[in-house]
């Protein structure tokens, strides 16, 4: 009951939110330099001025612009995002078919970072002195350190080039003619590389700051009271120290999470994968604007919605959080 | 001079051209192949950038092909004649033809595909179109063209990309754009459209229906989109891809991957395009709307050092305004050969007080920031104080749609002759703000004017030449815009896949003679 009313209050904020956003990120793209029917004209390699008229008429971009965008936030109330002024298909579908990959790519490193993280973290708080812990924190600054693009592009050096072990790009193998079982292991063996990838970064953040906010824990006097009253040194630590040392993890996990929409550019484009950060990125080169915006419309919204979650989580972790208060 | 590079493609050329004899064509196999950037639609005449043309000059057909010495060459025309006057072409077409659902292509799908779909979608078709007085089709297989003057470029119009042939009985009374065919593409062409994973991959597969016997031989080409051109690179390195079109790696990748065993590259098949890259050069304002400046940028800059160096010693440096590949070049003008000391004078004779310029390279990648990196050291060294700005397409496009620049970076297509590539650089009734495409410098000249307006409609070709040349005299003198290369593009390739490059528009329509040695 109590977390009904939650959710439907932050849910009522939401919308607010999401409507002023719409609007900012409209009047923002009105100053980006670069007219979107020069570009496509551009792109043609010929236009004339007909071409140049058509185009501004078919995209409604010779109306005024206060037109415009009553055009764009009326249809987007009716949830209809307008059609990409490039590929002339409805924005709505364009993501629809392209978020499924970038869901699997960014969801598979979000866990895999969140997993690894943790366990790696918690065992360099358990090592702390030992060569074995400094060893897992060395591995995790070099990681956090070493850019994403190199990363991707070593990678594909070593396991693809050099030893052929997984494919180098794309989502699966074109033209082999896979099916049910054949086709998952093939994009599954498509997967390793770019979601190792996107995972490294977030991985050591996670370990870095679990072993940091375990190591405070354990200082605390709940967890010499539990010392004392005589519990196994690896029970205090899943039951005490993790549980606590969990709350500031649970923060980044939101933001990660929140960047599961448009947070993989790099890695898309390096691995050829067909998701919604290519599609985004390309869309900002050609200024695909209704396009970019119903991207952005969505990343967004997945924001607002990973921050929800997020708050609800905490109260799980940590009942001391007033669940009123959130 | 031809760097060791350039030697060693001659060389694989005539081993390659060698081995093709030697062996009859098999059939079977599927290309692997690359397009970058994808295109946005594949529906040739309503989208015709590049991508699109090279994907789609597969699937779709015009009346003739080009060989790479720009000679028409029949496709869906079997013969055509020119009448005395020049004024009136007859096309004679293939008997048998049918589009890919089944149905027969004749002359009423010419008229309609010229007469109503080009004329409201496509600009470059709509230039031609502007000489043509009326198209008839006097019987199911003859189209007759007649224009208000005659029109020496006529025949060079009919390649696939410019005036492809649409199927009227699909188009016919709709809203061309919104067409529920466009995301089914359905031509005459060697190869029918069969899947587009958006972001992945155009799969065509073979036309089994198709009117020259035998062809084609392979039974699909897989257009793989890879968006990184380092991904690319590998991608080749390891065998996925068996062909790289032009300009999908970038050109420091090329000596690597040409060195590779089993690989063949070929600067041939551009010869309809022959990209030409030029400096644009403001002729409105500040110190390049000085002629002398303008011809102390040509003195000062090193154009053989940028071939070497960043275009791996593929392509040519031109004379003048006119490539190599154009007609009725002018090669008795003097050559702006690297000359600083005289770039120097000029500069001085003009009063140059050291103000500052900008580039604006063209941004499409590595080697033409570098270029400009390159050309800005040259000017440096003549005491022009120049600085690079850099921008991405959309705010390129923007600039110079605006006219707000000094020198920018940019490369146009000649299509084999001044009328057509060419003139639209010079003539001051194409200046126009909003494109990049159009007389984006400036220059007016009313002799220039006049000599373009009449060579365009002179007949025959002797009276051509003789204005083309004096045009070329004048250009050659006022230098609009710098005359940087004429871009060697080469395709690189498995040697095993045979016959790829046939025509004077490369891999656009090569999958139709390509064969597979395998």
């Amino acid at each position: 009951m109590v977390y009904a009313r939650l959710i439907l209050m932050r849910l009522f904020k939401a919308v607010i939110v999401l409507f002023l956003i719409v609007i900012f990120n409209f009047l923002l793209i009105q100053l980006a330099p670069g007219d979107p029917a020069a570009i496509l004209a551009g792109q043609a390699g010929a236009a004339d001025q007909e071409f140049l008229n058509q185009l501004r008429e078919r995209f409604g971009l010779d109306q005024p612009m206060y037109v415009q965008l009553w055009r764009y936030v009326s249809g987007i109330a009716m949830l209809d995002f307008g059609y990409s002024y490039r590929l002339g298909v409805p924005v709505f579908d364009l993501i629809m078919a392209r978020l499924p990959a970038t869901l699997l790519l960014t969801g598979t490193a979000f866990v895999l970072s969140l997993v690894l993280g943790i366990v790696a973290g918690s065992m360099a708080a358990a090592r702390v002195k030992k060569p074995s812990g400094s060893l897992i924190m060395a591995l995790a600054l070099v990681f956090y350190a070493t850019p994403l693009f190199w990363v991707a592009l070593m990678s594909v050096v070593v396991f693809s080039v050099y030893l052929g072990w997984l494919p180098a790009y794309g989502l699966y193998t074109v033209g082999a003619g896979h099916t049910g079982f054949a086709l998952a292991l093939d994009i599954a063996k498509h997967l390793v590389l770019p979601a190792t990838t996107l995972a490294l970064f977030f991985m050591a953040i996670y370990t870095r700051m679990t072993r940091t906010s375990m190591l405070d824990a354990a200082q605390q006097d709940y967890v010499k009271t539990a010392r004392a009253k005589g519990l196994k040194p690896s029970i205090i630590q899943r039951r005490h120290v993790l549980r606590n040392a969990l709350l500031p993890i649970i923060t980044l996990a939101g933001l990660q999470a929140g960047q599961m929409v448009g947070g993989a550019i790099l890695t898309e484009t390096v691995f050829a994968w067909p998701g919604i950060g290519r599609l985004m990125f390309e869309a900002l080169e050609q200024r695909d604007y209704n396009l970019l915006l119903g991207i952005f419309f969505f990343s967004a919204a997945l924001v607002i919605v990973f921050n929800i979650i997020t708050d609800l989580v905490y109260s799980l972790a940590d009942p001391r959080i007033k669940k009123g208060a959130a | 001079m031809k760097t060791p590079l350039a030697l060693a493609i001659s060389a694989a050329a005539l081993a390659f051209a060698t081995a093709a004899l030697a062996d009859d064509p098999k059939s079977g196999g599927t290309v692997n192949t690359i397009i970058q950037p994808e295109p946005p639609g594949l529906v040739l005449g309503m989208v015709q950038n590049a991508p699109t043309r090279t994907v789609a000059g597969n699937i779709y057909e015009g009346l003739l092909r080009y060989t790479t010495d720009l000679e028409p060459m029949p496709q869906l025309a079997e013969s055509w004649d020119v009448s005395e006057d020049g004024r009136t072409y007859t096309f004679h077409l293939r008997e048998g033809v049918t589009w890919h659902d089944g149905e027969p292509f004749t002359a009423d799908d010419v008229v309609f595909s010229a007469d109503v779909f080009h004329r409201e979608l496509n600009p470059s078709a709509r230039a031609v179109l502007q000489h043509v007085e009326s198209i008839e089709a006097t019987d199911d297989h003859t189209v007759v063209f007649t224009l208000t003057q005659p029109f020496g470029p006529f025949l060079l119009s009919f390649e696939a990309g410019t005036f492809t042939m649409v199927p009227e009985h699909l188009y016919a009374g709709t809203d061309f754009r919104d067409n529920e065919h466009n995301d089914h593409p359905i031509g005459t062409g060697p190869f029918k459209f069969a899947n587009w994973e958006r972001g992945t991959v155009i799969e065509l597969v073979k036309n089994d229906d198709y009117y020259e016997e035998g062809l084609p031989y392979l039974d699909g080409v897989n257009w793989h989109i890879i968006p990184d051109g380092a991904s690319r690179a590998v991608s080749f390195e390891n065998e996925t891809i068996d062909v790289l079109p032009s300009g999908t790696v970038e050109n420091f990748d090329i000596p690597r991957l040409a060195a590779m065993d089993n690989v063949c590259m070929t600067e041939e098949g551009h010869e309809y395009f022959s990209p030409f890259a030029m400096l644009w050069m403001n002729n409105r304002e500040g110190p390049t709307a000085d002629k002398r400046f303008r011809q102390a940028v040509m003195y000062a800059m090193d154009r053989e050092f940028a071939k070497d160096v960043l275009w791996n010693g593929l392509g040519n440096v031109p004379l003048s305004a006119f490539g190599s590949n154009a007609r009725f070049q002018n090669d008795d003008l003097e050559p702006y050969d690297h000359n600083p000391d005289r770039a120097r004078e000029l500069l001085e004779e003009m009063g140059y007080d050291g103000e500052e310029i900008t580039i604006l390279p063209l941004p499409y990648g590595e080697t033409w920031t570098r270029w400009a990196e390159a050309v800005q050291q040259n000017l440096r060294e003549v005491g022009i104080n120049v600085s690079t700005q850099a921008t991405d397409v959309g705010g390129w496009n923007q600039r110079l749609g605006d006219w707000d620049y000094d020198l920018a970076f940019t490369y146009l297509f000649q299509y084999g002759d001044p009328a057509l590539g060419i003139s639209r650089t010079y003539l001051s009734d194409n200046i126009a703000k909003g494109s990049p495409w159009n007389n984006v410098e400036g220059y007016e000249n009313e002799r220039v004017d006049e000599l373009f307006n009449e060579a365009a409609t002179a007949f025959p070709d002797a009276e051509r030449e003789k204005l083309y040349r004096e045009v070329q005299e004048i250009l050659h003198e006022d230098v609009p815009v710098g005359w940087l290369m004429e871009l060697g593009f080469p395709t690189l390739y498995r040697c095993d896949v045979q016959n790829l490059v046939t025509s004077g528009v490369g891999v656009n329509d090569g999958f139709k003679d390509a064969w597979l040695d395998r």
